[in-house]
């Protein structure tokens, strides 16, 4: 019993004096630490203690929790900003920070300003939920998120049961908007895989189609399945069709020499970046150069560190956005970007960008002011959103529309990768 | 044609599970310990050498006598803080602490080197051998690796069967208490073993990324998993095991992976560990090792 | 006889302190004191409770290592999911569609559990911690290129590529996608009753003549032989047990949230890992400790949300020390001269075990 006590002890001590370092959380951590030690000197009463010492913390947490401050919108977002996917989270906080600067500067949405706080999911369903749970504490009236399509669909669940509005810039499952609070900014992963095979057909790219997916993935498989469908369909002949997982994306001679074997002259890629440099490279060492096609997952591939760009060239993908656009826009949106963080803006971040300003649209029109409730705002703009139209970044010169099941309506944009940027192909 | 290639990917691929292999099967050799974190250590040689030769851009051979340097150390100092004191612990409590400092290692990489998958550049610049007008390539890279399985292979077999120090490794690993008894420095002894498993999967690793140019924390841990399967399904503490059931892994995976299903291939992987396991637990050059009361 | 009655007492206490604990909470909801970070976060912890509580099971009793509990935690959500969204038309009440998925995901597990146990638990220790690893990584992988559907041409089961469904028709299992819309049945009081029911089988099992032959085993399986205990019974019983709690997790799990994927996220090493990490923290062989672990190394790294980038380093760091601490001899030498049990000499500390 001793040890044990003494254990937790030491437990709780060790995680404490590493709370109370954890950077900005100085004071918090500390706090927390001496009500967790008190538990564990407390003896058998640990397990009560160390909860009550958590309701402590959250009750802190909760006391600002009753709807909005009546003064401004308060939009949360949750996407991933640390973690293998962080690139995509980061894009979108940063794309969704500048439309909100924006707007803010010019006077709000109908006179109010808009609150902005983004949560890290790490691409994780249940700490996705958790990054809700805890904007909820914070007073959030709107969600712009998730970023990516798995958290997305659990935390879309919990937005229809609180009826919170709900707009994801790239979260792309069907899955996500099956509840009619959930509005999508990208296409969906069908509405992708079909464009993508349509694209290829009446291009008149190849015949002979291979394709390399993620089966561990929501959305590559996604993807693959509808573009299978509508390449038979069209035409196209499919001569190998190959999978990886999560556990195995290192090594894909065996998948590319599948589709050499079968003469592919493109090879379709529904994938992230991450593993799409690989493919590329170890294509390049096997002396295999078909066109290669992707999706909007492989936005970012020029980023990747210490990847020879090279490669990449000649590489097709299918995006809404191209960094390159030479409308007034892109060129601000680009512009300011950069100055603010140095890069060039991927898919994502426009995405974002765009979502904050179609939430602005739809309050517009539907007149929610910020002392509603989430569930009012939710209601009325939920009907505003397939009225309004909206033409910004993502949409290909476009109106993007809605209709009441949340899919977006827009024309699809090919970008092609041309010395070492991204091209709007013809 | 393309049976050969794959061939050769497979055995390519194996010589890594093999030079990683050697590793595990080392320790467990002498120490009775399975060493879970022996792939993080290769994590650890993959970063060293991305760090110094693509960021700072040192000739390859010295950042990768760096990231030997980096992991035999590493090796060694894992072995004092974390496995020594447990010499007389459970072996649960010995490989829950393995445990551990394989987690370590991935999430220290993980806040000193981020998360985001870098891509590395090989080392081997060698170029790929084309045969049969152009049907069938070996890079350069599958040469290099098969020729270093060998290398390390017949160069560790010497160690252990011409030198003073590998002899009182296998003496070491036959009976520790009567090795002492005979004036052989046991700590000694397993820190040296330390040292070389690790030193070599300093050099698996940097083949290994060579072969798959990406480079994450979590690039170890699965390659090290499979490189155990490996070590067990050649007999676990035998060297020539260790090359055997790499090899084997790396074409049974690559040719499962081409003729039975992509989606599959991880599954059948285990499964063959699950098997062997059963039907022959010492793996197929392993000794039957007694049960002593 | 004393024995028996500190054991008893002992085990009041912890089903006392669930119950207290489950109070508080439902009097801090009720009066609107408790945060929806915290309220989302009851279930969970209630999860990875049971499943602690199956992992001390073969941890601490059986004493084999188990790096696969995840797997069999995936068995129990997706077995208990598939069944709930079969029968969610037929069910409508939801607690007794919850209790059929428990029995199937549970049963599940129990099988899968068995099954591997049988020739796996001939193996020693340390083969044996790397063959329920490969089944956790088998299962995921299998799961993720399941498909079940049902149309009016009756049940499609598929690997690798799904077969097209008629226009009515449903995915019940969809490859990577996993299980979609499932019921949300779980809530804190479920889990809690789990956890209790869970704590009740626990400690009926390590008290009874089996538990005695299973600790038997564990601290030394030759003489444990040699008095005429049949191992392979007992392991296994203690096994398929451990298991098929982890699936009732897994049950609990699937039901918390809408949707059920296996990501290596949630059923794959990182989960047998943290999981392990509960029970070695909350001390082997401590079914309180499990649960009283697993509930502080959640709430903790969700409440102070800045920590969360340390969380895993935290926890490697955790279970090295741990382990340093109750078995490096000159740590155990320190800590006898300093602890009160050993001034006060080793009976009673023998008793009090």
């Amino acid at each position: 019993m001793k040890k044990r006590i003494v254990s937790m002890f030491l437990a709780l001590a060790l995680t404490a004096s590493l709370a109370a370092c954890g950077g900005g959380n100085g004071n918090e951590g500390a706090s927390n630490g001496n009500q967790g030690s008190e538990a564990g000197a407390a003896g058998n009463d640990g397990s009560d203690a160390g909860s009550d010492a958590a309701d402590g913390a959250g009750e802190a947490d909760g006391a600002g929790s009753s709807a909005g401050s009546g003064e401004a919108f308060k939009i949360g977002g949750i996407g991933p900003t640390t973690g293998g996917a962080a690139l995509y989270g980061l894009a979108a906080q940063r794309g969704g920070q500048i439309a909100v600067d924006e707007i803010n500067a010019a006077g709000g949405i109908n006179g109010y300003q808009i609150e902005y706080n983004f949560q890290d999911d790490e691409h994780d369903a249940q700490k996705s939920v958790n990054a809700y749970n805890s904007l909820k504490d914070w007073g959030m009236q709107l969600l712009m998120g998730t970023v990516t399509t798995t958290p997305c669909v659990a935390v879309a669940a919990e937005t229809a049961e609180d009826n919170m509005f709900l707009l994801t810039p790239s979260a792309s499952s069907t899955d996500v908007i099956e509840e009619d609070n959930a509005f999508q900014v990208c296409f969906t992963d069908p509405n992708q895989g079909v464009a993508s095979a349509e694209y290829i057909a009446e291009k008149k790219l190849a015949t002979k189609v291979a394709i390399i997916y993620d089966s561990s993935d929501v959305y590559s498989s996604g993807i693959h399945d509808s573009f299978k469908r509508e390449a038979e369909t069209r035409g196209l002949e499919i001569v190998s069709d190959e999978a990886f997982t999560a556990d195995s994306k290192t090594d894909f001679t065996t998948q590319l020499q599948k589709a050499k074997d079968g003469g592919a002259e493109l090879v379709f890629l529904p994938f992230y970046y991450q593993e799409a440099a690989l493919v590329l490279t170890q294509a390049d060492a096997m002396g295999y150069d078909p066109i290669f096609f992707g999706v909007d997952g492989m936005d970012g591939i020029l980023g990747a560190k210490n990847f020879n760009t090279e490669l990449a060239e000649g590489v097709m993908l299918l995006t809404p956005f191209a960094a390159d656009s030479q409308d007034e826009a892109t060129k601000a949106f680009v512009e300011k970007y950069q100055a603010e963080y140095g890069e060039i803006p991927i898919q994502f971040a426009a995405d974002a960008y765009d979502a904050i300003y179609i939430m602005k649209a739809a309050i517009e029109k539907a007149g929610a002011t910020p002392d509603m409730s989430a569930s009012d705002i939710c209601d009325a703009i939920k009907t505003a959103m397939t009225e309004i139209s909206y033409n910004g970044l993502t949409g290909a010169g476009s109106e993007m529309t809605w209709d009441a099941s949340g899919a977006v309506s827009k024309a699809p944009m090919a970008v092609v990768i041309k010395d070492g940027a991204y091209v709007a192909a013809e | 044609m393309s049976f050969l290639t794959y061939l050769i990917n497979g055995i390519s691929l194996g010589s890594v599970y093999a030079i990683i292999a050697l590793g595990y099967t080392m320790v467990y050799g002498i120490a009775k310990m399975l060493n879970f974190a022996h792939g993080d250590v290769i994590m650890i040689g993959c970063y060293a050498v991305f760090m110094t030769m693509s960021m700072q851009s040192w000739p390859p051979l010295v950042s990768l006598i760096f990231a030997v340097v980096v992991c035999t150390a590493l090796g060694v100092i894992i072995e004092k803080i974390a496995y020594k004191p447990l010499r007389r612990a459970t072996p649960l409590a010995v490989l829950i602490t393995a445990i551990g400092v394989s987690y370590f290692l991935q999430n220290s990489a993980l806040l000193l080197f981020g998360a985001d998958t870098k891509s590395f550049t090989s080392v081997v610049t060698l170029a790929p051998i084309k045969l049969a007008g152009g049907d069938l390539i070996i890079p350069g890279t599958a040469i290099v690796t098969v020729l270093a399985c060998v290398v390390i292979m017949i160069g560790l077999t010497l160690f252990i069967k011409k030198t003073k120090a590998g002899q009182a490794m296998l003496a070491v690993s036959e009976d520790k208490d009567a090795a002492q008894l005979m004036g052989i420095n046991i700590n000694g002894t397993i820190s040296l073993t330390f040292a070389i498993g690790s030193g070599l999967a300093a050099i698996a690793g940097v083949l290994l990324c060579s072969a798959y140019p990406s480079l994450s924390p979590y690039t170890g841990s699965m390659p090290g998993i499979k490189a155990f399967t490996a070590a067990v399904f050649g007999g676990i503490g035998s060297i020539p095991g260790a090359l055997l059931g790499g090899v084997l892994l790396g074409v049974i995976e690559i040719l499962s992976k081409a003729y039975i299903s992509s989606q599959l291939a991880d599954a059948i992987v285990f499964a063959v560990l699950i098997v062997v396991l059963l039907v022959k637990p010492t793996g197929i050059l392993g000794k039957k090792i007694s049960e002593k009361v | 006889m004393k024995g028996m009655k500190k054991t008893t007492k002992d085990h009041l206490i912890t089903f006392g302190l669930v119950i207290a604990v489950y109070i508080i909470v439902q009097l801090l909801i009720t009066t609107g004191h408790m945060s929806s970070l915290m309220q989302g976060l009851l279930v969970p912890v209630c999860t990875y409770s049971i499943v602690a509580i199956g992992l001390n099971l073969c941890v601490g009793y059986l004493g084999e290592l188990s790096i696969g509990h995840a797997g069999f935690m995936c068995v129990g959500a997706f077995s208990g999911g598939l069944i709930s969204k079969l029968l969610s038309e037929t069910v409508t009440n939801g607690i007794l569609l919850f209790v059929i998925a428990l029995a199937a995901g549970t049963l599940m597990a129990a099988l899968f559990g068995f099954l591997i146990g049988i020739p796996v638990l001939r193996l020693r220790g340390d083969y044996l911690a790397i063959v329920t690893l490969a089944f956790g990584e088998i299962i995921k992988n299998i799961i993720n290129v399941l498909y079940i559907g049902k149309d009016g041409r009756g049940f499609h089961f598929s690997l690798s590529t799904p077969v097209e469904l008629e226009e009515d028709g449903l995915w019940l299992i969809n490859g990577a996608k996993g299980i979609a819309k499932i019921s949300r049945l779980s809530s804190f009081t479920i889990g809690v009753i789990l956890i209790l029911i869970c704590l009740f089988v626990v400690y009926n099992l390590v008290n009874s003549r089996s538990g005695r032959a299973i600790m038997a085993i564990r601290d030394n399986r030759i003489s444990a032989e040699s008095v005429g205990i049949n191992i392979t019974k007992y392991k296994l019983m203690a096994f398929t047990i451990s298991a098929a709690i982890a699936g009732a997790g897994g049950v609990l799990y699937a039901h918390n949230l809408s949707t059920v994927t296996a990501t290596p996220a949630n059923f794959g090493y990182n989960m047998s890992i943290m999981i392990l990490v509960f029970v070695v923290l909350g001390g082997i062989g401590s079914f309180r400790g499990s649960i009283i672990a697993a509930a502080i190394m959640t709430l903790l790294p969700e409440l102070l949300r800045g920590l969360y980038d340390y969380r895993m380093l935290i926890y490697s760091i955790v279970l090295i020390v741990m382990m340093l601490f109750n078995w490096s001899p000159k740590i155990k030498d320190w800590r006898e001269a300093h602890s009160l049990k050993g001034r006060l000499g080793k009976k009673t500390a023998k008793e009090a075990e």
